[in-house]
């Protein structure tokens, strides 16, 4: 890569093109990364709407609101599109297309037209898996497992649900092609993989599992649809199919997506932590390891969602056992952010909070993990409100709230203002109450038997519920003020191009919004990611105008 | 003067390579896409042994063997075709790549053929004699039309893609020195014959 | 800074060998398959087809002049789609 092109007035990659329709064509990957944005955060809150209504319903036995079908269409549609249109492509999509380039230094990604047609497929999922809504005999009431036999009788529209999950699929492989060879092919001379920031190599171990995990959900749902179009029995026991066979395939993908979900937002956290500390990251290559460990161990223990299902004895040890040996890896990321934290200049700094939120809220979900992964314990809490709250923890405390946090760490490069932190501080901390409220009282519900995927429930289970359900306002309006505040925002004050005073150089050398091409010209690699000795200096010397 | 007249060309330059391996992990899931039938393949012939042979016993091997030869060679012919191109010679370079679409088509009408007679059997899913099929052979014919009809898909998109790219090596735009399109299209055509090279032996070699 | 992308020609004759050496082992896996050598029978099927398989990689796909990296990820996913069965099968063979 040479220069690139001086360009003589500053002109920030909004300015650069007007009108609606050169977003919709655009190959600028900041861009792109904004399109994702706001459809992702429509998606979003609808499912957000939806946890809700389904928390309603639970405020007291009997029914409240929904009946059974509709309670039960409503947590499939509401599991599909946290999981398919938000969790998987949340941050590598949004954050992970705005700052990669600028985070290796390089002017885009490798394939910019690819990005956008990945985007398309992605609005294109979204719009299939909410059309199902409109015709037939409504969405599907599977769960978002599809398990068959169930997916193959029902009369809801699970084809249409299907092929909506595949071309979301489709979709995600494409991201994940486009950051691996712009990993391997576009770092900024002198930056060697060992001095590629965390967020990168999160993203570059992600996008390995995307690549390779993808594909088997994608014909396992194809197997689906041809099931029920042609009739034919390839998972009906009555045609002498094997349903557990279809939940080997599915969690052959699910589990690996899980880290999908996880990777990412373990790499912003590990982005985030020296900024606010101004010291290296502890343990520096013990991460990019851990993701990798991650990334590899995390494709052999699918059968761990599958110790009540049937599974023979041994295959059931030997998956218990991987379990436990992938949550080392994460377990080691944990104790290197600790060690980060130690002894450093801490300024509490809203991004700051999501991210200690994060390590708090993800440890939870964590060793809740364990419990669910050790073979004895599983078969009592399997398919209980323990699993919703232990997966919530991970997935909302976890990958949720660093995708706040990266919100709000991102705002002043994507819109050049710094919006309002108090408010943002009192918006978290809302929030985290919040959450805890809403899904400490699954943990012990599960603790007590209450099955997971029904409208109705023993009176015994009333008070954890309605903790719950309270909870759940508390979290709404946590959301309402943080949106707001971030709407207010965008008309804030001006932010410089490097309020957080990181080093690395999306921050270092690019402008708050950056260029079309985010360098003046190509960087020049000379420390380290996170060396932060004399970082005032360093930043002093590269700041723009 | 704003940057408003420098294109995506001028800053990120052509790379071959990348393109070269962004193509390998596009094949890559294929590979696994394919890899889930053949998941399920091995689990119904774990589970269906005799049933699976006797499904195998109603297929034609010399059907099945001429399409072999038909892939095989048309995987040469590409693979010539990049041989060609790469010393220059881009009318033969494009002449090969029509003979692998040739191929391609013939593979196509045996197929065809092969599915018609299996359709006037009444073997396709909901038939009549399907319907008296045992579950295991029944699961059987499923595969084979699921994996050899996947397949074929795959063998027309590949037909398109070589077509295109014909059409811009005459065009010029595909040339000597910059031939990586040709490769990719190539690197996809010989995918499709390695999958025949399993899905050949699974189906028609069952003993 | 990318990897060197060298030209290698793989010669016209060479080709032509390889394609005869497929189609060898294609008419080998055919007989082979007259034969009943129970549970052997789809093992020496399968090694049949993955020495085609080498060959088409090796030969027709320039693998063999590929940096090792990209060689490297291409005997991963094989590997890793075998460890996959594998484990699968930790499932279905102790029923
Ligand atoms: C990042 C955010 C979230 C993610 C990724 C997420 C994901 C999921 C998934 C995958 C399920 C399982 C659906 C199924 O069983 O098929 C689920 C269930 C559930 N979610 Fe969420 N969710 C999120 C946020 C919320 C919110 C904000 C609420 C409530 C305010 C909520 C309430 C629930 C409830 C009550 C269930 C259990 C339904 C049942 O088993 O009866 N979730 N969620
Ligand atoms: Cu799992």
């Amino acid at each position: 890569m040479t220069a690139i092109p001086q360009s003589g007035a500053y002109v920030n990659f909004y300015q650069e093109k007007r009108g609606f329709l050169s977003w919709l064509v655009t190959e600028d990957h900041k861009r792109i990364a904004l399109l994702y944005f706001w459809a992702i955060s429509v998606f979003f809150v609808v499912a957000f709407i939806l946890g809700l209504i389904m928390r309603l319903e639970l405020i007291a036995p009997g029914r409240t609101l929904l009946d059974p079908q509709t309670y039960n269409e409503v947590f499939t549609l509401h599991g599909v599109i946290m999981i398919f249109l938000f969790i998987i492509p949340g941050i590598p999509a949004i954050f992970g297309n705005f700052s990669l380039p600028m985070l290796i230094g390089a002017p885009d990604v490798a394939f910019p037209k690819l990005n956008l047609i990945s985007w398309y497929l992605y609005v294109l999922g979204g719009i299939l898996a909410l059309s199902t809504l409109l015709y037939g005999e409504g969405p599907a009431d599977t769960g978002w497992t599809f398990y068959a036999p169930y997916s193959v009788k029902t009369g809801t529209n699970v084809t249409v649900a299907v092929l909506a999950a595949f071309v979301l699929g489709f979709s995600s492989i494409l991201t994940g092609v486009n950051f691996i060879v712009t990993m391997h092919q576009m770092r900024a001379p002198g930056m060697s993989w060992m001095k590629m920031p965390l967020f990168p190599w999160a993203l570059y171990a992600t996008a390995w599992i995307q690549v390779l995990a993808t594909p088997v959900v994608g014909i396992t749902l194809l197997m689906i649809v041809a099931e029920r179009t042609l009739g034919i029995g390839l998972f009906d026991p009555a045609l002498g199919g094997d349903p557990v066979l279809y939940q080997h395939l599915f969690w052959i993908y699910s589990h690996p997506a899980v880290y999908i979900m996880v990777l990412p937002a373990m790499g912003l956290v590990s982005e985030l932590l020296p900024v606010f500390v101004k010291k290296s990251i502890f343990g520096y290559k013990v991460i990019v390891y851990s993701s990798l460990a991650i990334a590899f161990i995390g494709y052999f223990v699918w059968g761990h969602h599958m110790f009540t299902s049937g599974m023979s004895g041994p295959a059931r040890i030997i998956f218990s056992v991987l379990t436990f040996l992938v949550a080392i890896p994460s377990a080691i990321k944990v104790f290197n952010w600790v060690s980060t934290l130690y002894k450093g200049s801490i300024e509490i700094r809203t991004p700051l909070l999501y991210a200690l939120a994060f390590i708090f809220l993800f440890t939870i979900g964590g060793l809740t993990g364990l419990v669910v992964g050790a073979l004895a314990t599983d078969i009592h809490v399997h398919d209980t409100y323990f699993v919703v709250g232990h997966f919530h923890y991970v997935m909302f405390g976890g990958t949720g709230f660093a995708f706040f946090g990266a919100i709000h760490f991102y705002f002043p490069k994507i819109w050049g203002r710094m919006y309002n932190q108090k408010m943002a501080n009192v918006a978290f901390s809302i929030l985290f109450v919040g959450f805890n409220l809403v899904y400490f009282p699954m943990l012990v519900l599960g603790m007590m038997g209450m099955p997971r995927r029904y409208y109705d429930y023993l009176p015994e289970f009333t008070l954890p519920n309605q903790i719950s359900t309270v909870g759940s306002w508390i979290l709404a309006i946590g959301l309402i003020l943080m949106i707001t505040n971030l709407i207010r925002g965008r008309k804030g004050p001006k932010a410089s191009s490097n309020p957080w005073g990181s080093v690395t150089l999306d921050w270092t050398h690019t402008q708050s919004p950056p260029t079309l091409y985010n360098f003046e010209k190509t960087p020049e690699i000379e420390r380290g990611p996170y060396d932060y000795t004399d970082y005032e200096a360093y930043i002093k010397k590269n700041l723009q105008s | 003067m704003s940057s408003h007249a420098v294109s995506h060309n001028d800053v990120i330059h052509f790379d071959p390579y990348g393109k070269k391996l962004g193509m390998w992990l596009f094949l890559f899931t294929e590979v696994l896409l394919f890899g889930g039938l053949f998941i399920v393949y091995a689990t119904y012939r774990f589970m269906n042994h005799e049933a699976f042979h006797e499904g195998s016993a109603e297929l034609d091997l010399v059907i099945g063997a001429i399409n072999t030869v038909f892939l095989l060679t048309s995987s040469l012919t590409v693979a010539l075709s990049i041989t060609a191109l790469q010393k220059g010679n881009a009318k033969l370079s494009v002449n090969l790549i029509m003979i692998t679409i040739l191929f391609a088509g013939a593979f196509m009408m045996n197929k065809y053929y092969e599915w018609t007679l299996k359709f006037e059997h009444g073997l396709f899913p909901g038939m009549e004699h399907y319907n008296q099929l045992s579950n295991g052979e029944a699961q059987f014919f499923n595969l084979y039309f699921l994996m050899t009809g996947l397949h074929a898909i795959h063998v027309i998109v590949g037909a398109i893609i070589l077509l295109i790219v014909a059409y811009h090596i005459k065009k010029g735009n595909v040339t000597k020195d910059r031939y990586i399109y040709l490769e990719n299209g190539g690197l996809y055509w010989h995918l499709v014959d390695v999958i025949w090279i399993y899905l050949f032996p699974l189906f028609y070699l069952i003993i | 800074m990318s990897e060197e992308h060298g030209t290698h020609i793989v010669e016209y004759k060479f080709n032509i060998l390889i394609w005869i050496d497929l189609l060898i082992f294609t008419l080998i896996t055919i007989e082979i398959a007259q034969f009943d050598f129970q549970a052997l029978t789809v093992v020496i099927a399968l090694v049949v087809a993955t020495i085609k398989t080498y060959l088409v990689g090796t030969y027709f796909m320039h693998l063999k002049f590929e940096n090792r990296f990209l060689q490297a990820i291409v005997i991963g996913v094989g590997i890793l789609f075998f460890v996959v069965l594998f484990f699968l099968f930790t499932d279905y063979l102790y029923f």
